[in-house]
């Protein structure tokens, strides 16, 4: 059992954080619904990032509040968003030929297991109490150019949410490229999931004990 | 001479019969044609096929047609919503079928059915429960999924103006599924919030041309911003 006490955590802001540094200015970008949502907050004032909203908008700006609310300009969660000057609008088979056609940068989205293939699971449970719903998750996982998960690295109870194959109903196959957890920040390359980074007060081992799959490290580290 | 433009709601749905496939527009309540679907809900047809992003918002539009059983079938990307749990209910009972779609597939398929394509190969949903069932081919080394297009007897949307003619330009992410839906379907219903004169919109920014169009109502001024 690792002591996960001396554990300085990221916090959902510092993963987000983390996240900014790997998006390059002029980066045309996808954030899913939920916390990838909040990485536009952190988007630095140097660097013109675009981001695109599934449901027709590129240059989407911060929500609206007040006077600036437009029940039809929405993002893919439907909360009113504000436009950013240079921002367009179109159709969702134009929105989707940006996604599903490679011309996103980067797509960040949730996950509830990704696999040392780079399988992601995260649209649903398979509880059968719930209605299965999709949007636009598998479109997005295999469209972008690069796939970015965001998640905690464990389940409430205590699992790794990185695994050998996914339980969880697969929405891509080998899809993601780097996965963000509270703990570490993870590569995945051809030869399984590389650890490029892991928070203070944690060791590679125990890292690799927690994860209980497979990772491998740098030499530098 | 050409007119398109109807009087009124009930008569701009008057022959939509029971058993029909109906496309609306609409991502959550941004682009939804809450007029035609309640003035559907007085018209009475059932047994209806709807085609959709959502499966309702709250207790309009097409949550409303839920909620009184006139449906049959879903066919959409994200049937979930909050506070309205009806199609839950009878999703779970059995009582409405759900044809669950990508949402990029969804679209593509409908953009397909106004095309005249019989369908196409994509990777989305390769490997995933969604794609059971359906033909799969490998393209260039990538695994793809066969999809069937999507047409329908009447399409319903939701647009800012339109003229005489059936020309069309929408309201910000209002837009959504309108321009493509309303190339599927055999008869393609659009509310508008103004009717202008031949010639006022401008031809380089019309976004559906008027072939696509045949019935067109006014229904008044909404109030958000242009």
């Amino acid at each position: 059992m690792i002591d996960l006490s001396q554990v300085k955590k990221r916090s959902t802001a510092d993963i987000a954080k983390r996240i900014v540094q790997d998006i390059p200015d002029g980066a045309y970008v996808n954030l899913g619904i939920g916390q990838p949502m909040t990485i536009s907050n952190y988007l630095p004032a140097d660097r013109e990032i675009v981001l695109h909203s599934e449901n027709g908008l590129l240059g989407m700006g911060p929500l609206a509040e007040g006077d600036d609310i437009d029940e039809e300009l929405v993002n893919a969660g439907k909360q009113p968003v504000t436009m950013v000057l240079g921002a367009s609008i179109f159709h969702h088979a134009d929105s989707f030929v940006m996604i599903r056609g490679g011309h996103i940068d980067v797509c960040v989205l949730g996950a509830f297991q990704v696999s040392v293939k780079g399988d992601i699971a995260n649209w649903r449970t398979g509880d059968p109490k719930a209605t299965p719903a999709v949007g636009g998750a598998m479109d997005l996982a295999l469209g972008a150019k690069k796939l970015f998960v965001m998640m905690e690295h464990l389940t409430k109870s205590g699992q790794s949410k990185l695994v050998t194959e996914c339980t969880y109903p697969l929405t891509a196959l080998a899809a993601v490229d780097c996965i963000y957890t509270d703990l570490a920040t993870i590569a995945v390359i051809p030869e399984g999931l590389l650890a490029i980074d892991w928070v203070e007060g944690l060791s590679f081992e125990a890292l690799q004990e927690l994860s209980g799959v497979p990772l491998k490290r740098l030499l530098k580290n | 001479m050409i007119q398109k433009e109807i009087a009124n709601l009930a008569e701009a749905v008057r022959d939509i019969p029971d058993g029909a496939v109906i496309l609306s527009s609409g991502f959550g309540g941004a682009g939804l044609p809450t007029e035609l679907l309640e003035a559907l809900f007085e018209q009475g047809a059932k047994n209806l096929t709807f085609i959709s992003n959502n499966a309702g918002s709250g207790s309009n539009g097409i949550a409303k047609l839920v909620i009184a059983k006139r449906i049959k079938k879903m066919i959409c990307s994200f049937p979930r919503q909050k506070e309205e749990w009806t199609f839950d209910e009878q999703y779970r009972a059995g009582l409405i079928a759900l044809e669950l779609v990508p949402q990029g597939t969804l679209a593509e398929r409908i953009r397909a059915g106004g095309a005249g394509i019989g369908g196409f190969y994509t990777p989305t949903g390769f490997g995933t429960e969604l794609a059971q069932g359906k033909d799969t081919k490998i393209i260039d080394g990538v695994s793809h999924v066969f999809e069937k297009a999507i047409k329908a007897d009447y399409a319903f949307i939701k647009a800012k103006k339109g003229d005489r003619w059936g020309n069309l330009v929408y309201h910000r992410t209002g837009r959504n599924y309108g321009p493509i839906m309303a190339t599927a379907a055999k008869l393609t219903i659009a509310q508008v919030d103004e009717v202008v004169d031949l010639g006022e919109l401008n031809p380089e920014t019309i976004i559906t041309p008027g072939i696509f169009v045949q019935r067109i109502v006014n229904v008044g001024k909404r109030d958000s911003k242009s």
